[in-house]
């Protein structure tokens, strides 16, 4: 038993939900009893579907369970396939029906439908989310790719995409567009976009691409294994993720062209004089482990940044994860305890956080700006713009989107030089953000009545907690030194405190007076 | 004197009732949680389930995260299944740890859920254990919010109902007010009680576990929302007697609701004109004014809330809108009878679901409007059909005169919405 305040996965079934619902043709059959019906809002309202998810729930009550549930499960099954008409039935059992072993798969065989059902085995008491959606595909390439030619001209396909995926709409259509440029054709893109009778022809193409190893790689394995498809490592987020991509995919096919590279401006933008401020800002990168492993790349290498910290949620990737990790000379943190990613953002005192949605409220809190990077995300996350996180149109929204939290160089400077002015003082927030601006840290943190997004919810006026003033413990601020630090623009005061902190305690120093201040600042120049 | 709208000549209290056992597309009780930790601020939530649960209730409150909630998920594992931990301990271990965590904590409820249902987790001796072993300072009760035996606000439902046996005894007169109401609201209600000169008066919940309510044979009751039938039932088993009213939405439904109240504890009728003519007369002008865009409109409830009669017969006799078909969960022919007899025939009456069935019945109609849940108010947009989602009105502001017309807007804003666009997408082009 563990208690748990908020998830960033779902159970495996909602993973099995966000490939039915991206593909055509498929009905998915869940035991289920109605409150999990809940989980047709995710795509409804988060993700603004104009249909239903392409699922029904058998809906089970409390007196169904003397009685017959099976007979229930098969009734379902055969409305689904009356009413639908689908190609293939995916037909699984929620965490209640798991208890009470139903057998939906040996059931709905039975039933002799004139398509092909497939059952999925969702252990919901110790998977989670992104596994049933990895299950799912795995078992719809079992059921359905057929042996099959090679397309004549070089093809691939693109596997891992999602209902519910952060920017998969967007990144499929840049991936697909960089491969057309290569003389590449997509032969398939699955989940998302795809029918049954198109997971059939997986095998056509040479190669696999795979954007979302959470969701997609044993599909790509297995299609390794029975239909000789190898597939790309590279997740191609970032400049040179891409042309690393591009490399990848090149040695697999080895006729294609290089890609036009006229839309990438990202290396310049980050390279221009302007950027300078953004050097050595600290973040603290939290997601899952394929996002987050990319946008530490993209961080240090592209941007400039000092990557404070970083973690994923999904232990299936802690392997990875960690290596990466050690050699940015950090400990990654593994965790789907957000409480434990708070404390931990708390204690780095980052100046960014890329993080999810849960992320983005502990950065309100603690007056952090924020720029997402990963699932679980809300609806904002969903823009009605293009907004592609890969490729080299990817590279240059990440630019955008994570510069665009931060204050800008000038005015950087500006508020430095001003601080005591009334009007342009440090407490007002970048100025290219109304009144939308992060809070200094400390003070009440930002809670929106969650009406303002399609959240449904009055905010919660508990008090926020004061942070703890010296994390290393009996450090000291004499009544001087915490005032001239309250001098200090609020985007680097927490970096100053920090330093001056740390400064101090490896000193032996347990007051901090205005000299210990500048004794530090001068210290950490650079 | 206080004169109030005539009875249609034939109402729905015997119109026959489409019963229907389908899919049915609505929340499990878990949601109530959302809106009842808001209301009694010493009070936590624990639910015993699955991820399934935690997730349902992250999605239900628009997954907004504000500082801590007062309401979590103890998620049962493999290891709790295969009996290879002692569920029982394991709840103790973390029941001890959140609230040690939580000192500010003096209610705790546990929460079932259809796992914990079905493995047979008794909850309720573990409350009774709890009790004890975090006596004086928190009292644990529990109570199911499962989906296989509560829909949506049957979950409140169920709370309060576990919550009447260990209130205190009285043998006082007072009344009680039933049903967790926004602060604004419930303020609102008080102060015209005060003025009828009704009291003392109670509420349950309470704001705080210090201002429980004691209950005994001279209580008084009047449930506040619609879906308190079990709640209803066991006050009736501690002896207290309830009010038989239609229910505060609207400038009619407060008054019938109020003189319900006042024939009960004796208020002449010229004080119950004096305090309610000058707010009836407001929030019948201000919903007069909304309604101009609802008049003549028709409009379909899904089944949802329990709140679909009650709002169906506002919107029909104070908005003139014609109710298509008025679904509904579940329907207490006690609790409901003074709203049916105020509905004109005509509408179908149904009870449970067949969610398919349903969107053919809707889709064949064409309502001017569909209130629905969260997972078929886009899908039906799409479709080209004005929604409404019935989880807003649970969480915002209805009741009461002041109210009233804010209750109307809801309805009438999708309309105003549809209008706004087509007409500039008409001029546009
Ligand atoms: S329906 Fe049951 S399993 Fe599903 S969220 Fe509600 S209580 Fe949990
Ligand atoms: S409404 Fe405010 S708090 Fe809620 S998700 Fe949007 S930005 Fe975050």
């Amino acid at each position: 038993m563990k208690l748990t305040l908020w998830t960033y996965e779902g159970p495996p079934h909602v993973g099995a939900m966000r490939v039915a619902t991206g593909m055509q043709g498929l009905h998915m059959v869940l035991h289920a009893p109605q409150g999990d019906t809940y989980a047709d809002l995710l795509f409804t309202m988060i993700e603004r579907r104009g249909q239903r998810p392409p699922v029904s729930y058998t809906t089970f009550q409390a007196r169904d369970l003397g009685a017959d549930t099976a007979g229930l499960f098969k009734q379902s099954c055969m409305d689904a396939y009356e009413r639908f008409k689908p190609e293939a039935l995916l037909v699984c059992a929620s965490c209640t029906a798991e208890l009470i072993q139903d057998d939906p798969g040996g059931l709905a065989g039975r039933l002799g439908l004139p398509v092909p059902v497939i059952a999925l085995d969702l252990p919901s008491y110790s998977r989670k989310e992104n596994f049933g959606a990895d299950e799912a595909m795995l078992q719809l390439a079992r059921a359905l790719a057929k042996p099959m030619a090679r397309t004549d001209h070089v093809s691939c396909n693109i596997l891992g995409p999602t209902a519910l995926g952060f920017r998969h709409r967007d990144d499929v259509a840049e991936i697909t567009g960089l491969l057309s440029d290569m003389g590449i054709a997509v032969n398939v893109a699955a989940p998302m976009g795809a029918r049954p009778s198109d997971i059939a022809r997986l095998g056509a193409a040479h190669f696999n691409v795979v954007l979302y190893p959470e969701t997609g790689e044993s599909a790509a394995r297995w299609l390794e294994t029975h239909h000789g498809q190898p597939w790309t490592r590279t997740i191609p987020i970032g400049t040179r993720a891409t042309r690393a991509f591009i490399d990848e995919v090149r040695g697999l096919a080895v006729a294609a062209r290089l890609p036009d590279t006229a839309r990438l401006r990202q290396p310049w933008w980050s390279a221009s004089v302007d950027s300078t401020y953004l050097t050595d800002k600290r973040v603290f990168i939290f997601g899952d482990a394929t996002h987050v492993m990319a946008a530490a790349r993209v961080a240090r290498d592209e941007m400039g940044f000092e990557v404070a910290g970083l973690g994923c949620y999904n232990r299936e990737f802690a392997r990875p994860m960690r290596t990466l990790a050690k050699e940015f000379g950090l400990e990654a943190l593994i965790t789907d305890d957000y409480m434990e990613v708070e404390r931990a953002i708390e204690a780095v005192r980052p100046e960014l956080i890329l993080g999810t949605q849960m992320e983005r409220h502990i950065g309100k809190r603690l007056g952090i700006p924020c720029a997402v990077i990963s699932a679980p995300v809300h609806v904002q996350d969903f823009p009605a713009r293009y907004s592609p996180q890969m490729g080299f149109e990817g590279a240059n929204v990440l630019f955008d989107t994570w510069v665009h939290p931060l204050v800008m160089g000038l005015e950087e400077h500006l508020l430095t030089m001003f601080r005591e002015d009334f009007e342009f003082n440090n407490e007002a927030g970048p100025s290219h953000h109304g009144g939308h601006a992060p809070r200094p840290m400390g003070l009440e943190g930002a809670a929106q009545p969650a009406a303002a997004e399609g959240g449904s919810m009055p905010p919660e006026d508990a008090p926020l907690p004061e942070p703890v003033v010296a994390a290393s413990g009996e450090v000291i601020w004499l009544a001087d030194a915490e005032r001239e630090l309250k001098k200090i623009p609020f985007f680097v005061r927490g970096k100053a405190r920090r330093n001056t902190e740390k400064f101090a305690a490896e000193r032996g120093v347990w007051q901090i007076s205005l000299d210990t201040l500048y004794e530090a600042k001068a210290h950490y120049a650079r | 004197m206080t004169v109030l709208p005539a009875l249609p000549a034939t109402g729905c209290r015997t119109a026959p009732v489409l019963r229907e056992r389908g899919q049915r597309e609505v929340f499990c009780g878990l949601t109530g949680i959302i809106w009842l930790h808001r209301k009694m601020q010493d009070a936590f939530f624990l639910v015993v389930g699955s991820r399934t649960c935690a997730h349902l209730l992250q999605s239900a409150a628009g997954v907004m995260i504000f500082a801590e909630p007062r309401f979590g998920t103890a998620i049962l594992e493999e290891k709790d299944l295969a009996g290879l931990a002692d569920a029982n301990t394991e709840l103790d271990r973390e029941v001890a740890r959140l609230l040690a965590r939580r000192p500010d904590i003096r209610q705790l409820f546990l929460v079932g859920s259809c796992p914990s249902e079905v493995i047979k987790l008794d909850l309720q001796r573990a409350a009774e254990r709890l009790t004890v072993i975090h006596a004086p300072h928190v009292r644990v009760l529990n109570y199911s919010g499962s989906g296989i035996e509560t829909t949506f606000t049957q979950g409140e439902d169920a709370c309060l109902a576990a919550m009447v046996p260990a209130l205190p005894s009285t043998e006082a007169r007072e009344l009680l007010l039933v049903g967790a109401l926004p602060d604004v609201v419930e303020d609102q209600a008080l102060d015209l009680l005060a003025r009828l000169g009704v009291g003392p008066v109670r509420c349950l919940p309470a704001r705080r576990s210090g201002d429980l309510p004691s209950v005994g044979p001279n209580t008084r009751f009047i449930l506040a929302q619609p879906f308190l039938g079990d709640t209803h039932a066991a006050l009736m088993r501690r002896g207290a007697q309830p009010i038989a009213a239609p229910f505060p939405f609207g400038a009619e439904g407060t008054t019938r609701w109020l003189a319900a109240i006042a024939a009960e504890f004796g208020v002449p009728a010229d004080r119950f004109a004096a305090v309610t003519d000058g707010p009836r007369a407001r929030a019948e002008r201000a919903v007069a004014q909304v309604a101009e865009r609802l008049r003549g409109k028709s409009v379909f409830f899904m089944p949802d809330s329990q709140l679909e009669v009650p709002l169906a017969r506002f919107l029909t006799r104070e908005c003139g809108m014609t109710a298509v078909e008025i679904g509904t969960p579940y329907l207490h022919a006690e609790i409901m009878g003074p709203e049916l007899d105020l509905i004109a025939a005509g509408p179908t009456i149904s009870e449970g679901q067949d969610v398919d069935r349903q969107l053919d019945r809707v889709r064949a109609a064409r309502p001017d409007l569909t209130v629905c849940g969260l997972g078929l108010a886009n899908p039906l947009e799409s479709e080209g059909l004005s929604t409404k989602w019935a989880i807003e009105l649970v969480f915002t502001p209805v009741h009461m005169y002041e109210q009233a017309a804010d209750l109307a807007s809801l309805f009438a804003r999708p309309l105003r919405r549809r209008a706004l666009l087509g007409a500039a997408q008409e001029a546009a082009e």
